[in-house]
């Protein structure tokens, strides 16, 4: 398992919109490294005749009828945002571009 | 700032253009993609959410299954294969369009792949192939406040409704479209409309581009003349319109072309279409902002549709529309022009409807493009909305071939119509509109404006029958119309011999 760079590491932080500081960024790459190691050492458990999975549950097609339930009220809906304006979630101004 | 462009032509004889579109197509499910939530147009804001399509912590998506049947149909519509077994992934990006900060998706395991679709451009046709139909879901609107035109660009803040966030969409990728020469920017619109109609035939989405129900991305790079190579191509995002998305191509196959005169690099980016100038701005730049993180979706379960559902739902397929109007228009005798006037009106369906009732073609488009056209137009809707059935014109018109009506009292039927009085013979009784075949009645009229006209009825005496025409105005307007002019005109030159 290669280990994680400071590199990477910023590389995320921004992806994520995380300001992290030279030192921050200093702790956390070999912290990283250490957990992803730990979970690499799974790999070395499963032998050859264990598939890969994304799922625990072997299931497929779980599927919904094509059916209107209640969701919530616009207040309860909004009642979480730090602003609320014309019923709508206000946000900071957005930087970058409309996807 | 201005782009510098080069003129259409100019750019033909040195660069070749290729194509790519994506299609976002709004299904019409009656829920979301992955909640209960309704997905109806144009409702007050944030209120059609709830904690799963406004990504609060813990809430669960479960897939709608109609969605996963339409986008199933709308694969096999397009000679797509279905994948036996796929999942679906997170596309991880930050915009408050998209709560849960990721998008539901689909990644490197498409639910349809490997189509076509043949389109034709002026008796020309173009396969189009098709890379991969996936699944994903639709994002919230954002409006933008403080910015001079409601554009992000100088906005203060941004104002967000989640109505739409998870309706299902589904994204229609075609693979490089290359080869169409001149006839690029014709065979993007071609393409995009021949799909918009079979997504209508299959009837899984309202397909209205102006609503955004149908939104198309175009792709398009430039490379030498005979090179055979692929140029760096740029994204233009939302055309919302069949024809912005012929100019669309055109605006940037030119502007490429500048560039590239100049011995300037095309920038890998997406661009805004502008459909007020007809131009394409810069948008971001294809960089480490697209670096999606995708990762298989541990909340949902694979999709794994089993081959007699699939076959099942091939059975459910209407006939290629391209094909149907090929059909039709040989069956109807119409020629190229009838023929687009008719699709172009959206009469189509009710054309054949009334013809399968028993009308002439020629009689059933002559309503149908004629008066019905009409008052569709007056109502700002399509003819297939309108308050007549093909039953009603098929029965309008076998009342006028049998001499019953003629089409001033046809058309005061419809009037009837409108007006919800009843059948179309309930109307006839209740409004007193059948012919008045009673010769006894008849030569009394005639009688009368021979006598109101003596001038006239001298001139056809003295074999002026042209003038008969007044005479019958006469007559027609004392029957108050229901009186068959021909009869009129008979009974005239027999009195005045």
């Amino acid at each position: 398992m290669p280990e994680i760079t400071r590199a990477e590491v910023a590389h995320l932080a921004n992806l994520a919109r995380i300001d992290l500081s030279d030192d921050e960024l200093d702790h956390l790459a070999p912290q990283l490294s250490v957990i992803l190691e730990s979970v690499a050492s799974i790999s070395g458990v499963a032998g050859d005749d264990v598939p890969p999975t994304s799922h625990a549950l072997p299931l497929t097609n779980v599927f919904r009828e094509d059916v209107v339930t209640p969701g919530l009220t616009p207040e309860q809906a909004l009642s979480g945002a730090p602003a609320v304006e014309e019923q709508r979630f206000s946000v900071p101004r957005i930087l970058g571009e409309e996807q | 700032m201005t782009d510098t462009l080069v003129a259409f032509d100019d750019v033909l004889a040195t660069y070749d253009p290729a194509l790519g579109l994506e299609v976002h197509v709004e299904l019409n499910t009656n829920s979301k993609m992955f909640c209960g939530c309704p997905t109806e147009f144009g409702a007050e804001p944030n209120t059609q959410v709830c904690p799963t399509c406004l990504g609060l912590p813990g809430a669960m998506p479960v897939v709608n299954g109609k969605a996963v049947e339409s986008a199933i149909r709308i694969g096999l519509a397009l000679n797509c294969d279905i994948a036996e077994w796929c999942r679906f992934a997170r596309k991880n990006y930050f915009y408050p369009d998209m709560p849960k900060n990721f998008q539901t998706s689909q990644y490197d395991e498409p639910i349809c792949f490997d189509g076509y679709m043949d389109v034709d451009v002026d008796g020309e046709t173009f396969r189009v192939e098709i890379e991969r139909a996936h699944m994903e879901e639709d994002t919230g609107k954002s409006l933008h406040v403080g910015g001079a035109t409601g554009r992000i660009h100088g906005a203060d803040h941004s104002l967000v409704d989640y109505n739409r966030a998870g309706i299902p969409l589904i994204e229609i990728v075609t693979k490089p479209i290359r080869g169409a020469g001149a006839k690029a920017p014709d065979v993007a619109r071609a393409y995009v409309a021949q799909l918009r109609d079979l997504i209508v035939a299959l009837g899984v989405s309202d397909a209205r581009m102006d609503q955004g129900s149908i939104r198309a991305d175009v792709n398009l790079s430039l490379s030498p003349k005979g090179s055979g190579t692929l140029g760096t191509r740029t994204e233009t995002k939302n055309v919302n319109s069949l024809r912005s998305v012929e100019r669309a191509v055109r605006y940037e196959m030119s502007r490429h072309a500048a560039v590239l005169d100049a011995g300037e690099k095309i920038l890998q980016e997406t661009r805004h279409w502008h459909e007020d100038t007809g131009v394409t701005t810069s948008g971001r730049e294809k960089s480490d902002a697209e670096d999606y993180r995708y990762f298989p979706e541990p909340d949902l379960v694979p999709v794994a549709p089993s081959r007699e559902w699939v076959e099942e739902l091939r059975g459910t397929l209407p006939e290629n529309p391209t094909a149907r109007r090929a059909r039709l228009q040989a069956e109807w005798g119409f020629s190229d022009l009838e023929m687009r006037d008719t699709v172009g009106a959206g009469a189509l369906d009710v054309i054949e409807q009334t013809i399968a009732a028993g009308t002439t073609p020629q009689a059933a488009r002559k309503w149908w493009l004629g008066e019905l056209a009409r008052r569709a137009n007056e109502q700002g809707v399509l003819v297939d909305a309108l308050p007549v059935t093909p039953a009603d014109v098929a029965r309008v018109q076998a009342l006028v071939d049998e001499g019953s009506l003629n089409d001033k009292l046809a058309r005061q039927v419809f009037d009837g119509l409108f007006a919800g009085e009843g059948t179309p013979d309930e109307i006839v009784a209740a409004r007193g509109l059948a012919i008045v075949s009673d010769d006894g009645a008849l030569s009394t009229a005639v009688d009368n404006a021979i006598a109101a006209n003596p001038d006239v009825a001298d001139k056809i005496r003295d074999g002026k029958v042209a003038a008969a025409g007044a005479l019958i105005g006469a007559v027609m307007k004392e029957m108050r119309g229901q009186a068959d002019a021909g009869r009129v005109r008979e009974l005239i030159l027999e009195k005045l011999s």
